[in-house]
């Protein structure tokens, strides 16, 4: 275990500066292409560049190559490869508009790596309980496993700050469960995730100078999803993105079919005369995690994201416990 | 709302453990035998179809609990 310390520290080092270094110029080159969009949150008229997806793409590639170097595993070259598909789709998605099903049937396809180099074990792995045997039904969770994360996380990146905040907490609480299950090499590939959502969350967070985009978080949902197939971890990645999936589950309940955001017509929230976040009456708008926050009363969009940064690390904990129930239960 | 937000995460949480639990213990050892080597292939469709219909009615318990534990907020 000791061995792997130092490609732990340079790949999360790297992982982190290389976010941190290449968005301030990502930022002035969309600044000067225009590619900017109106922070609909904020009372005056605020433009915010879009995508900050090739700063994220490029912190996740670096610093796993370089593990690669390392440890010359597989694995991470599936993560590196499903990672840059999900990147890929997020990037047409952000440069044209596309129709709802685009981003999860394309998302599907982000998954082949993950199956062409055979780093997976079909066998579902339930913390306490043990193993079920699926073969069938496992190749049917890898190849939606990367469609479900990645539009969740892009689903949840609806105020400054969120996805990259809550990101930093799932992908923590996903390395500390990977240590926790002894995946020592799972671990120092899971980490640098959480290392560019936080150089990323600089930049993101309330007020934002960049917003990631389509690209940014699929790139991010991507990654997050193929570590939990790859790791072995996909019960505690999910209780982990619980949150996230909420977000997504009262969506869909509410309006019963896929749907683009920017396809609906009715608003969950609207602004109240000090510029605080409320609910809507809108029956024909979906029902959302920010909206549910809200039901209570109008809230500030910095005490939105505290909120919903408390329901993650809730979840958090609830993930690392699951994997600490084989040794506190057994 | 938020200690309804946080129930309804632990009753998910709670759900996923009891799934994994059912599935584990009366699924997993369950297989189909005489059908030479198809047995394999059609244990491990059985247990999908299974494990789908765990998922639903996890969806629909799911839709219950949101209507009963936000029943004062969501009248959306």
């Amino acid at each position: 275990m000791t061995e792997l310390i130092i490609p732990a520290i340079i790949s999360c080092v790297v992982a982190f500066f290389t976010v941190f270094f290449t968005t301030p110029y990502l930022i002035k080159f969309l600044q000067k292409r225009n590619l900017a969009v109106k922070d609909v949150n904020k009372k005056d008229h605020v433009m915010i560049v879009r995508p900050g997806g090739p700063s994220i793409i490029a912190g996740i590639m670096v610093s796993e190559f370089i593990l690669y170097g390392f440890l010359q595993m597989n694995e991470i070259l599936a993560i590196i490869i499903t990672s840059f598909l999900a990147f890929l789709i997020g990037y047409v998605d952000d440069r044209k508009v596309m129709g709802g099903w685009f981003k999860p049937i394309a998302l599907i396809f982000a998954a082949a790596p993950i199956i062409f180099f055979g780093v997976y074990d079909s066998n579902l792995s339930f913390p306490l309980f043990g193993t079920v045997q699926i073969p069938v039904l496992y190749l049917g969770l890898i190849i939606f496993m990367i469609s479900i994360t990645g539009n969740t996380i892009n689903s949840i990146d609806v105020l400054n700050g969120v996805a990259s905040g809550f990101m930093i907490i799932a992908s923590f609480s996903l390395s500390i469960s990977l240590f926790i299950l002894q995946n020592y090499e799972m671990v120092l590939v899971s980490l640098p995730l959480g290392f560019v959502s936080l150089a990323f969350y600089k930049y993101h967070k309330l007020p934002s100078k960049i917003f990631p985009g389509d690209s940014g978080a699929l790139a991010l949902g991507g990654m997050y999803g193929a570590i939990a197939i790859i790791g072995h971890v996909e019960i505690i990645a999910a209780i982990a993105l619980l949150p996230a999936v909420i977000n997504s589950f009262l969506f869909l309940s509410s309006m019963k079919r896929i749907v683009e955001h920017r396809q609906i017509k009715g608003k969950p929230v609207e602004h109240t005369e000090d510029f605080k976040l409320r609910a809507t009456k809108d029956k024909t708008a979906p029902i959302t995690l920010v909206r549910l926050i809200l039901a209570a009363g109008p809230l500030s969009e910095k005490q939105i994201g505290y909120t919903i940064f408390k329901l993650a690390i809730f979840s958090g904990i609830l993930a690392i416990i699951t994997a600490l129930m084989p040794r506190l239960f057994i | 709302m938020k200690i309804g937000l946080f129930s309804f995460i632990f009753v998910m949480w709670v759900l996923i453990i009891i799934g994994g639990g059912i599935l584990v213990m009366i699924l997993g050892p369950f297989s189909i035998s005489g059908y030479g080597d198809f047995d394999s292939l059609l244990t491990s469709i059985f247990k999908a179809i299974i494990a789908i219909l765990l998922i639903i009615v996890w969806i629909l318990i799911l839709s219950k609990l949101k209507n009963w534990i936000f029943k004062k907020e969501i009248k959306f």
